[in-house]
């Protein structure tokens, strides 16, 4: 016997969030590009409709009309297939993370795993482009993408590892609900939130750490043989990412849903925003490390800083009990 | 670690400042009378074409876009027959604002030359001559130069004695 009312909620849920996703990754392109230029005393896009919100659509016409263009140098298949991989590999991220009670497309106990597997896909995407493209530009963006992903990865899993000895589960919901019961997870895990947030944003290859793609130096990097639609899918592809990285920020450390006064919606969708514009200033105001820092940093201080968290929650938690 | 947080906050409060873009078409603004913008032709002050056709800007022009032709009218100045700039190849460099011995030519601050056609970047001496004297209010090159024209005989200029006679010289 099918329950018609909860597989239409089901549904109304994985369309809601596919399409709301898509939407809000889109719109922060003119978000991004507004904020960048109040923090640069410039005004951003302002003239296509109402505070040139209707500068996405226009860019979209735009990028759908331009030729579709595949390399004769490339290896066809793979440069077709990489941009769909970052593309799937994030939107399925949306699927574990619970935006309301009850507001959640799957809820697997696992989600947690789950998210940093799919963020681990993310790096063929990255890779297989720049390998395929079959240009040196975009196979030193590949290389130095795979190297920084991969380095980042490993702190980021475990950085996170604090908060599930916290709340003893993998599940995001049952973290939120520990979270809504007790005190968020930032003032206990305040170092495992800085190095998640440090992680996330090389994860995502945001600006401080856009070495694969570090325009002055690699032209674009891993995306510099893509136009048309499939570059639009990497550059969505990364709008994605930020806002995923800035919803997973909240559910884990700030309590996701939980607040009072407001709808627990509102309350996730304010969090995240916060967080969204942090990146952004980010972006903004930090000027890129070299590739050794980077490498030095990441390998050399923040992996053993988070293992050292991991060892004094542990520790704690194991004399508190 | 701290520097990093403190750009962070020099760059965040940069979002309460006013914004120094300058809406260009719809907020006008005034650029300095010196601006490097179209080029024009001015007159002098009795309202005669300064321009003797004397081909110095054509000569300092880097890229080759005036080109003019000489010739003299009915009291003996020189102006030039035609005078044409094409404002497709000018780069608004200036230098034949400075070759130009007379003030004739000189650049202005309008800068928002715009045409449908190519052809209609090339600027004939009609469109480029204007009823003023530019930046210069008071110079007059026939006035102080010591060149017969009609109406203005040898030694009739100003800072200028009259001729002598060479041979009420000889011992």
């Amino acid at each position: 016997m099918i329950d018609w009312a909860d597989t239409v909620w089901r549904l109304f849920t994985v369309f809601a969030v596919l399409i709301g996703a898509l939407l809000v990754a889109a719109g922060l392109i003119w978000v991004e590009r507004r904020l960048l230029a109040l923090f640069q005393n410039r005004y951003g896009p302002n003239v296509v409709g109402p505070f040139g919100t209707l500068q996405v659509v226009a860019d979209m016409v735009k990028i759908f009309t331009k030729e579709d263009w595949v390399p004769p140098f490339a290896d066809k298949s793979v440069f077709v297939l990489a941009p769909t991989i970052i593309m799937a590999a994030v939107l399925l991220s949306f699927a574990v993370i619970p935006f309301a009670p009850g507001f959640q497309v799957v809820n697997l106990n696992v989600g947690l795993l789950f998210f940093l597997a799919m963020s681990s896909m993310g790096v063929y995407s990255v890779v297989l482009g720049g390998w395929s493209s079959n240009s040196k530009y975009s196979l030193l963006g590949g290389v130095r993408a795979a190297a920084q992903m991969l380095s980042y990865e490993v702190f980021m899993g475990l950085s996170l590892m604090g908060v599930v000895l916290l709340a003893g589960s993998f599940d995001l919901a049952t973290i939120v609900d520990a979270q809504a019961r007790g005190i968020w997870y930032v003032v206990p895990q305040i170092v495992g939130f800085v190095v998640f947030l440090i992680a996330g944003s090389a994860e995502t290859r945001r600006l401080p750490f856009d070495l694969p793609e570090a325009e002055s130096e690699l032209v674009a990097g891993f995306h510099a043989e893509y136009s048309g639609m499939k570059f639009g899918m990497f550059y969505v592809g990364e709008y994605l990412g930020i806002t995923l990285l800035s919803a997973m920020i909240a559910t884990l450390f700030f309590g996701g849903w939980s607040g009072p006064l407001l709808p627990p919606f509102l309350w996730f969708v304010v969090k995240a925003a916060f967080f969204v514009g942090l990146f952004i200033l980010l972006r903004g105001s930090l000027p890129r490390p070299r590739y050794d820092q980077l490498m030095a940093w990441g390998w050399k201080f923040l992996l053993p800083l988070s293992l050292l968290n991991l060892l004094v929650t542990g520790a704690v938690i194991l004399a508190m009990a | 670690m701290f520097s990093l947080l403190r750009t962070l906050w020099l760059v965040f409060k940069h979002a309460f400042s006013p914004r120094i873009t300058v809406r260009y078409p719809q907020q006008v603004f005034t650029l300095p009378p010196r601006w490097r913008g179209r080029i024009i032709l001015s007159r002098d002050p009795d309202g005669q074409e300064r321009c003797v056709a004397c081909y110095l800007c054509a000569v300092a022009c880097p890229v080759n876009c005036i080109s003019l032709q000489a010739t003299e009218d009915e009291t003996g100045r020189r102006i030039p027959a035609f005078f044409r700039v094409n404002f497709s190849r000018c780069i608004f460099c200036g230098y034949c604002e400075e070759a130009c011995p007379t003030y004739a030519i000189q650049l202005t601050p309008d800068f928002d030359l715009s045409e449908y056609r190519r052809p209609n970047m090339v600027y004939e001496k009609e469109d480029l001559l204007i009823s003023g004297p530019g930046k210069y209010h008071d110079y007059n090159y026939w006035r102080v130069a010591g060149v017969k024209v009609g109406g203005k005989d040898k030694g009739e200029a100003e800072n200028e004695m009259p001729p002598v006679d060479v041979r009420t010289l000889l011992p």
